[in-house]
């Protein structure tokens, strides 16, 4: 019952959702559309676990004085404030939630990913050397689409890089994500049959 | 333009400077914002989720409505509370003798997510994908022509290189020789554009922090 059950329902329902889209009835539309449905009321459930986990640990690490306790309020303070925000009528109307979005975290999301370009730079420079052959391609691959995409480079080449970066981003790049999509493409399906045949059931911790 | 004078721009600027503060090292600063950060955004998902998802698909047909319009009738509200009911099913995880019922709508989301996937991926990964390959006759002998060439013979020499079941020897070698060649372009082209995207975020970042915070540039 514990492990034939969840096969039993990953099975049913994996069916009848592949066979839905090839059967063009009003029955497998609602099928469709009840499953789309389940799966985004039991995911908002699945997010309310993962924040009374989050809550659960924070307050576990205040109450044992664990390592950098203290930081936790600032996490606990930061959640409750937005949902407050976002959820009590008086602060919705006044704008609270937006506030709090423009204020800290779009700007600390912002930072956050535009501090990357400091850390790609250095991967770049120690991943850049031109050892071999497909390193030097990847390399002048990566400078020609960088130059192009600056004032800078058109002026030096009068038009030159970020026509050569076009191509490189139209032609072999296109060439090499399509690949890739194919690869995952099949790749995707084969995991999903595994997961419908029962195959595959990490979610069931293994058992 | 002069020193802003609004407390949220020196909230967002305060924040800005704490993130950047982590090029010299780990420090204090950081680590507020980065935990400020994490409170924050789980906060905002789920206002989010509870507003788009919760409300208009759950709260709203069971409880204002009591109706579904997917399914009329009491069917549908019925189905709506077995789908709140396995929702509620997730939590029994926190318990020692119960936590194997919370397999049961995970074993539906994965039921559900592979029956979804099987016929979406093939579609949009794989048929389109080699339907956009296919070169138009009308092109040929052109320089877009020569393009969509270039494009096929990457795709099938990128195709061979990810094909493991055979050795890439003679032939094939070469065939996956220039498939890496394709891929490796294509990863540098990649890097590059991600690279000049961040770069474009951290220009945006000092242009807030010059701009809107201290008002030095116009």
């Amino acid at each position: 019952m514990k492990k034939q059950l969840p096969v039993f329902l990953t099975f049913i329902c994996a069916f009848l959702l592949t066979v839905q889209y090839f059967v063009p009835h009003r029955s497998f539309e609602q099928i469709y559309e009840v499953s789309n449905i389940w799966l985004q009321i039991i995911g908002v459930f699945s997010i309310f676990l993962g924040i009374t986990s989050l809550v659960t640990m924070h307050v576990r690490k205040i109450r044992h004085r664990q390592r950098q306790w203290q930081y936790s309020f600032i996490t606990l303070g930061g959640l409750f404030a937005m949902v407050a925000a976002g959820l009590i009528p008086a602060l919705e109307q006044r704008g609270s939630y937006e506030w709090l979005y423009d204020h800290i975290l779009n700007p600390i999301s912002a930072t956050m990913f535009s501090l990357l370009a400091f850390f790609i730079a250095s991967a770049a420079f120690r991943a850049f050397r031109a050892r071999s052959a497909i390193a030097t391609i990847l390399l002048l691959a990566a400078v020609f689409v960088m130059l192009g995409r600056v004032p800078l480079g058109d002026r030096m080449s009068h038009g030159l890089f970020p026509a050569i970066a076009d191509w490189l981003l139209n032609v072999p790049n296109v060439a090499a994500k399509r690949a890739i999509l194919i690869g995952v493409g099949l790749g995707e399906a084969s995991m999903a049959l595994r997961v419908m045949l029962g195959i595959e059931r990490s979610y069931m911790a293994g058992e | 333009m002069a020193l802003s004078v609004d407390p949220g721009v020196w909230l967002a600027a305060f924040l800005t400077l704490c993130i950047f503060s982590f090029l010299y090292k780990d420090n204090l600063f950081y680590r507020i914002a980065e935990h400020l950060v994490v409170g924050v955004s789980a906060g905002y998902w789920l206002v989010i989720l509870i507003r788009q998802t919760l409300v208009p698909y759950f709260v709203i047909p069971l409880f204002r409505e009591r109706n579904w319009n997917v399914i009329p009738g009491p069917l549908g509200l019925f189905l709506l509370v077995i789908a709140a009911f396995l929702g509620i099913l997730i939590f029994t995880r926190f318990s020692t003798r119960y936590s194997w019922l919370a397999r049961i709508p995970i074993a539906i989301i994965w039921g559900i997510g592979a029956g979804f996937v099987i016929p979406l991926s093939l579609q949009t990964k794989v048929i389109r994908q080699l339907q956009a390959s296919i070169i138009d006759l009308k092109t040929v002998g052109t320089w877009d022509g020569f393009n969509s060439l270039l494009v096929v013979i990457g795709v099938l020499s990128g195709l061979t290189y990810f094909f493991f079941s055979k050795a890439h020897k003679g032939a094939v070698g070469s065939v996956a020789k220039v498939g890496i060649w394709t891929l490796m372009i294509g990863f540098g082209a990649t890097f590059g554009f991600t690279a000049m995207a961040r770069i474009s975020l951290l220009i945006g970042r000092m242009d807030f922090l010059l701009r809107d915070w201290l008002g030095i540039i116009k």
